[in-house]
């Protein structure tokens, strides 16, 4: 620091020399300022959580909730049944029911794992469904037996416009152990 | 023979970290040098030894022992060579043996320095290391042993260390192959960098964390530890803007941050640390900021065993927790710990740890250098929110939510624009005290011609109030570093007979800090304007087009022309189309957007086709198609303005570090060199 001139005429030696006082107005600016800038930050933290916290729901969350969370992003998962989808791929729209399934994931392994619960889901015909509309390429991923995870919002004609979708499938890579192959 | 013979030289260095400890312990307490002189060895012998352990990985990654099982999760015969080597990080063991290497290696390395001044801090130096150290190895050994092998049992196969009673080993024909994503050359250097970062600060943290035990609270703690710092800062940089990269290249959608709670994990660190570079100027120029320096450091290095378990534990699913297991609540443990001890510490040395001075002018250097350090605390908070939130909703009121982007993005904004703004204004005030009059003298002219950006912005169409004051602040402090150090080299080049690049460059050799620190400065500047760029003014399209049909996007036109599917060597299938680009008229070229499907992962992969010029991007995803007609295809295609600027930011950025961090002539050595002239002469 010692060769290069700070600012204007004010130089590292004269740091050194700058007399200590107490200045209480200072401080006061001090204290204004650090608080204003928390301030600003709590509330950029709490405006933000209320407008953009999104709702984890299950389907029969949704439904028997009524109009709580109309006009709001949310975000459901179900277990897409095969027979439902349909793809225009002209115009990549894309249709399909999902049924309920639960979403906390120590559930799900207390009743068998993804595969079983994807599996109990699709077949029961008791459970609540929901339609879904997404614009949109169809994944790959999106088949009997998913587990669709969508964003989106809820119409006021029963219908789920997702915005974004994510699939998850049980699959074979979450096998711990090789198949045998013996030596 | 090999799995054994690893495994026992991790026993034995875990061991020897354990004994390192106990005689650094016995050493400080007792000031015995022979005991710091015997934890020194302890310390010193882990390094060779975990070599040993990793070349024993190695060497059983490269020749497909798939009976191991991390080789089994990494690695098959398809895959080459280096890709085989680098599977060493690719999962949860095998990273975490890598993870206790580096940290070996940079602790070794401290410990062979000159502590002629510093005798004191010796063994709580050591003491630290190896207690990180220790904890890293008894994780491997006791929970994440890379080495276990799969036995028959009765029929039932088991994965353990050692031949369990009447098992035998079973030799699977190939492995299950590495993660496609991770495939990639950034994610090849990705974690090591990221790695070498969290790594490094664990030295400044132990200089920290012997300074408060030995009462030695003077500044001497950030003098030793201030390379190794920007070292680590330099890395963690690095590994995060590999890792944008990554995705950009790989993930196809169009980005390069998602705010994915393991990228938030590398970034807390890198926030406490940035925020811990700046603060300890002001500790060394005017003695404030003692205690705070200490909690930056303590949370630093917090924060990076946080982001290990993060990344390691699968606690939060997300891209990147491709693991899981039990090592949690370990590594939990650990961290409490260490932040309880160390902030104990803390307290314990308060007093000693006052301020030798008072901050005066709210213009000063100082007190811009903390609202610096307020924002990106603030920043750390919105982080830290983002990823405990959902947390803490769900435990008291049973409610699952999440926040995502949007509430990172709009939260972070204006804290970066605050950051930005500080950028600009700190350079040109002074230490100890500024006024608005001195201030406003040299900061006119910049002002002025930061506006004339804007603009220009507004001529050419922008009315995006925030896009603008991006642009406006991007501009400024552009202006600001270039009129800053543009004038200091005016004021050198006619101080000395030098001519103005040679005054250039002596200005940065002279104080690479201060001059470094401004390059930076001007790499962060562009990055902000490449994101400025793909964040405000992205746009995308997406449709499917038969065989010569065309999409139109911003001017740029894209005809699909053909769709090859073929197999190849290393097992996967690629469907490649290609598509012809012109804009305004002008043919641009052919390229080739793909997806790649790994037979042996059942996964798709899209790699994006991207024409990349300084002006924008265009990024061609091939997102579906016929297989049999071959008739149409569906593309989506996004323009991503300015986006290479965030790359050259970056590299500038890395580059300015790297000036900063560039070792100084130390006047221990200039001494050496004489003497040694001396003996030459006599």
């Amino acid at each position: 620091m010692q060769n290069v001139p700070l600012q204007g005429n004010q130089t590292a030696s004269m740091v050194g020399a700058y007399p200590i006082r107490t200045n209480a107005q200072s401080r006061v600016k001090f204290l204004v300022g650090g608080l204003l800038i928390v301030a600003a930050i709590v509330y950029l933290i709490v405006a933000n959580t209320q407008n953009n916290a999104q709702f984890f729901l299950t389907v029969s969350e949704l439904k028997s909730s009524g109009a709580a969370y109309s006009g709001r992003e949310i975000r459901v998962s179900g277990a897409v049944i095969g027979d439902t989808i349909q793809y225009d791929s002209q115009n990549l729209k894309l249709k399909f029911t999902v049924a309920h399934m639960p979403g906390d994931n120590k559930e799900i392994d207390r009743k068998g794992g993804l595969a079983a619960v994807l599996k109990a889901a699709v077949t029961d015909p008791s459970l609540p469904r929901m339609t879904v509309v997404y614009n949109g390429v169809k994944p790959d991923l999106l088949r009997n037996e998913s587990q669709a995870i969508m964003t989106g919002k809820m119409g006021e004609d029963g219908i789920f416009y997702a915005s974004e979708l994510l699939l998850k499938c049980p699959t074979r890579y979450e096998e711990a152990l090789p198949q045998q192959s013996g030596n | 023979m090999v799995a054994e013979f690893g495994f026992g030289v991790l026993v034995v260095t875990f061991v020897l970290s354990i004994y390192g400890i106990t005689a650094g312990l016995i050493g400080a307490v007792k000031k015995s040098a022979v005991w710091v002189q015997s934890a020194r060895s302890a310390m010193l012998l882990t390094f060779p030894l975990l070599t040993l352990a990793t070349i024993c990985l190695l060497y059983l990654l490269a020749t497909g022992h798939f009976e191991v099982s991390f080789v089994y999760g990494v690695t098959n015969t398809a895959m080459p060579l280096y890709l085989k080597l680098t599977a060493l990080w690719g999962g949860q063991a095998g990273s975490l043996v890598f993870w206790s290497w580096l940290l070996a290696a940079f602790a070794s390395a401290v410990t062979l320095r000159k502590w002629d001044r510093d005798q004191e801090f010796l063994p709580w130096v050591i003491v630290v290391s190896l207690v990180t150290l220790a904890f890293f190895l008894g994780m491997i050994v006791f929970f994440e042993n890379p080495f276990t092998r799969f036995w028959l049992v009765r029929g039932k196969e088991v994965e353990a260390m050692f031949q369990p009673l009447g098992g035998r080993l079973i030799f699977p024909e190939d492995g299950r192959g590495l993660n496609p994503l991770l495939r990639h050359p950034g994610m090849i250097i990705h974690p090591p960098m990221l790695y070498l970062g969290f790594v490094s600060f664990t030295i400044p943290f132990a200089f920290a964390f012997a300074a408060l035990v030995t009462g030695r609270t003077d500044d001497r703690w950030i003098r030793v530890t201030r390379r190794w710092s920007l070292v680590a800062w330099l890395f963690l940089s690095l590994g995060l803007v590999l890792g944008g990269r990554w995705a950009y290249d790989v993930l196809g959608w169009g980005g390069y941050w998602g705010w994915d709670p393991v990228e938030i994990a590398a970034f807390m660190p890198w926030l406490t640390g940035t925020a811990f570079l700046h603060s300890v100027m002001i500790q060394e120029k005017r003695g404030l900021f003692k205690r705070w320096n200490i909690v930056l450091i303590i949370l630093t290095y917090c924060l990076v065993i946080f982001g290990t378990f993060l990344t390691r534990s699968g606690v939060l699913s997300s891209v990147h927790a491709f693991a899981q297991s039990a090592i949690g609540p370990l590594f939990f443990a650990f961290i409490s710990l260490t932040f309880v001890a160390a902030l104990a510490l803390l307290l314990h040395r308060w007093n000693s740890l006052r301020s030798e001075g008072q901050m005066h002018s709210i213009l000063s250097r100082e007190s811009l250098f903390l609202f610096n350090n307020l924002l990106f605390m603030g920043i750390l908070a919105v982080c830290f929110w983002g990823v405990v939130f959902p947390l803490i909703s769900e435990l008291f009121t049973g409610q699952k939510v999440t926040v995502g982007p949007p509430f990172y993005e709009r939260a972070t904004g204006p804290l970066f624009a605050g950051l930005l703004f500080l950028m600009g204004v700190a350079p040109l005030s002074a230490w100890g005290a500024s006024t608005w009059k001195t201030l406003g003298r040299s900061i006119w002219k910049p002002t002025v011609v930061s506006l004339s950006a804007v603009a220009a912005s507004l001529a050419a169409g922008i009315t995006d109030p925030f896009a603008l004051v991006g642009l406006w602040l991007v501009a400024f402090v552009a202006s600001v570093t270039i009129y800053d150090y543009g004038r200091a080299v005016v004021a050198r080049h006619r101080r000395t007979s030098e001519n103005l690049l040679m005054s250039f460059w002596r200005l940065a050799e002279r104080n690479r800090r201060r001059y470094g620190g401004y390059i930076i400065h001007l790499g962060v500047v562009l990055m902000a304007l490449g994101i400025i760029g793909i964040e405000m003014f992205q746009v995308e399209t997406q449709g499917t087009i038969p065989q010569g049909g065309s999409l139109q996007l911003k001017g740029y036109t894209i005809t699909y022309n053909s769709l090859a599917e073929f197999d190849t060597p290393d097992d996967r299938n690629v469907a490649r189309a290609a598509v012809s680009v012109s804009r305004d008229g002008k043919y641009l070229g052919t390229f080739y957007p793909r997806r790649d499907f790994y037979y042996a992962q059942q996964q798709p992969m899209t790699i994006p086709a991207v024409r990349s010029t300084l002006e924008d991007d265009l990024y061609v995803l091939l997102v579906d198609w016929r297989p049999i007609s071959s008739q149409g295809a569906t593309f989506k295609v996004f323009v991503n303005p300015l986006v290479n600027w965030l790359w050259i930011g970056g590299f500038i950025f890395i580059l300015g570090t790297m000036v900063a961090a560039w070792p100084d002539k130390e006047p221990e050595e200039e001494r050496v060199r004489v003497k040694s002239t001396e003996t030459v002469r006599a």
